[in-house]
């Protein structure tokens, strides 16, 4: 359920032909009320029904955060387990489109310190396609953060039925002279940054989270203590983003494997702009991808 | 108007009896210390909850509140399960994780306390819907105050309840105050059930809440009118709530304690079903 997924199609085309296909019991549209839509969501899944739910975008989330944090999140522990929550939220996030400040955020970091949550941040077509058959089958509640940009990005999926698990980040290109670790449409910028240092001849392995919570700290780490540079990139503002929480990780558990301070790289603190300029200048690019591991590691 | 059997009535009597018994012994064992967190008693309110619940099977849904316990032992709730919850032991419901506020039973089909004024309104919805979906006759209650009322999740679950024809009743338990404000002061609507059942066109019915034969009376239609896919009804139970707010709160600083006193003489709910099984029923007072 959502708003405009039926006839409509989906605010981004997400669930176009669904309706058709599934019919009205299944794709259902409701009225703009994100609280119950998440609410109504958490409450069928208590009553046994597995739901899919849609926020248009993760700005209008906190009309439901509520929901979200101290509900879906904390019923099963609060009730022993007597229920459990198996509820995907599915939402879009990111900016770079000029929709302006209440409508470029992506507070996937926000929703990843909450126990209880999954958080899911798919970069590709086919990590989309894995990671939510893995967030079907789960029984928790998992907020699906799809990137506006990236639903024009083509790729290749196999025929063959796959899954990819949470916790389990895939490195997009092998180095050894770098890791920068990145997730959702960073991961892009991070692959053009890795295009750049090669050719001044340094060799960048980026690695993709794909998940938020729980994220794949053994994969960052096995990295760092092979290239012992690092740089973490994510477009969520810098203060209070998670790749705080990725940098006292990795200087927490491989501080000896480091050759400066792991360096991040984020949105500025600023409330996206609507001028194209201004706000192409507050959201990570791979140019100061690369000055942030020449100031941190001289390179 | 649906009258309960003489043994419906001694039922909803012995219940109120068991609600009021343990929220005394809750109040008196948290006043002395051995009780951690808060406590919100249910104390006066007790037809609304037994009347609404007389007319639910085991796999029926209900949402409660903060001000739960009733709720919980209306819909079956085991009360020593619901004590040692409390005292946060092992033995509890949630294995002593939830507390007072977050008491479940799935096995009763209670959705849980819930210490987030209104939060529990759209989780009854979305039990409702899951019971539409899945083709059942189940229904799904939800509790709440009239502070609760001025929630915008109400009024977004009491929209969509209609919209989509939800099996829901929505309880509104009118104690006059949401907290320590009183209802003049935090909307101007008095009869609530008369005003924001047609803002949503749905039926509304307003009620004496301190009286359970009319709850039971009121709640019948409401939850067969659920139950046969006639959609969702709004009803208000006016009533009061003869302790404060919480432990701690004494209830008068923003009531006077003449009107609390005057409710406590009227409107026992306990006292009034009594009065008519001695009167009307032909028992014998003891």
């Amino acid at each position: 359920m959502g708003e405009d997924i039926g006839a409509y199609g989906g605010a981004y085309a997400v669930t176009r032909g669904f309706l058709d296909e599934f019919g009205p019991e299944r794709i259902m549209d409701t009225p703009i009320s994100e609280s119950v839509i998440v609410g109504a969501g958490v409450g069928s899944a208590l009553a046994g029904l597995r739901p899919i739910v849609e926020l248009m975008t993760i700005n209008f989330s906190l009309v439901a955060i509520d929901q979200i944090v101290n509900h879906a999140a904390k019923l099963r522990y609060m009730s022993d387990g007597q229920f459990s929550v198996p509820l995907v939220i599915r939402t879009v996030t990111g900016g770079g489109g000029q929709l302006a400040a209440t409508h470029s955020q992506s507070f996937e970091n926000w929703y990843a310190s909450v126990p209880g949550l999954k958080v899911a941040v798919p970069a590709t077509p086919y990590d989309a396609l894995g990671l939510f058959r893995a967030a079907m089958k789960d029984d928790n509640p998992i907020l699906f953060a799809e990137h506006s940009l990236l639903y024009g990005m083509r790729g290749e999926v196999p025929d063959e039925w796959y899954e990819i698990p949470f916790g389990q980040a895939d490195i997009k290109r092998k180095g050894n002279d770098v890791t920068i670790v990145a997730y959702s449409r960073m991961t892009h910028v991070a692959l053009q940054a890795a295009a750049m240092l090669e050719e001044k001849g340094r060799q960048a392995e980026v690695i993709d989270l794909r998940t938020l919570r729980p994220w794949d700290k053994e994969t960052v780490l096995e990295s760092v203590r092979k290239t012992n540079r690092v740089v973490v990139v994510e477009e969520t503002w810098k203060t209070g983003g998670f790749s705080g929480e990725i940098a006292s990780t990795i200087q927490e558990e491989a501080f000896d494997d480091l050759d400066g301070p792991v360096a991040r790289v984020g949105g500025l603190d600023v409330p996206a702009p609507y001028n194209g300029t201004l706000e192409a200048a507050a959201i990570p690019n791979s140019e100061r991808i690369i000055k942030a591991l020449s100031d941190n590691y001289g390179i | 108007m649906s009258k309960p059997s003489k043994d419906q009535m001694l039922y909803m009597y012995r219940k109120m009896v068991e609600i009021r018994q343990f929220e005394e012994a809750a109040g008196t064992l948290y006043q002395s210390g051995q009780l951690p967190g808060f406590l919100h008693l249910y104390i006066g309110e007790e037809a609304t909850a037994v009347g609404v619940c007389a007319h639910l099977h085991n796999d029926d849904y209900i949402t409660s509140t903060h001000r739960g316990h009733g709720h919980l032992i209306a819909k079956g709730g085991r009360r020593d399960r619901m004590m040692a919850e409390l005292f946060a032991r092992t033995t509890g419901y949630c294995k002593g994780k939830g507390g007072s506020m977050h008491i479940a039973d799935k096995e009763t089909g209670i959705l849980g306390a819930n210490g987030v004024v209104g939060a529990g309104i759209p989780l009854a919805a979305g039990a409702g819907l899951s019971a539409k979906l899945r083709g059942t006759q189940q229904v799904a209650v939800s509790f709440f105050g009239d502070g609760a009322t001025n929630q915008g999740v109400f009024h977004e679950t009491l929209n969509l309840a209609a919209v989509w024809e939800l099996p829901v009743v929505f309880v509104c338990e009118n104690n006059r105050f949401g907290m320590g404000t009183p209802q003049r002061e935090h909307q101007r609507v008095v009869d609530i059930a008369a005003v924001r059942a047609p803002a949503y066109d749905m039926p509304g019915i307003t009620v004496d809440g301190n009286d359970v034969l009319k709850v039971y009376a009121a709640a019948d239609e409401a939850v067969t009118r659920a139950r046969e896919g006639g959609g969702p009804t709004l009803l208000n139970c006016d009533t009061y709530r003869f302790r404060g707010h919480h432990i701690g709160d004494p209830g008068t600083s923003y009531r006077d304690r003449e009107e609390v006193q005057e409710q406590e003489r009227q409107r026992d709910p306990i006292r009034r079903l009594t009065q008519v099984l001695i009167e009307e029923v032909g028992y014998n007072a003891r």
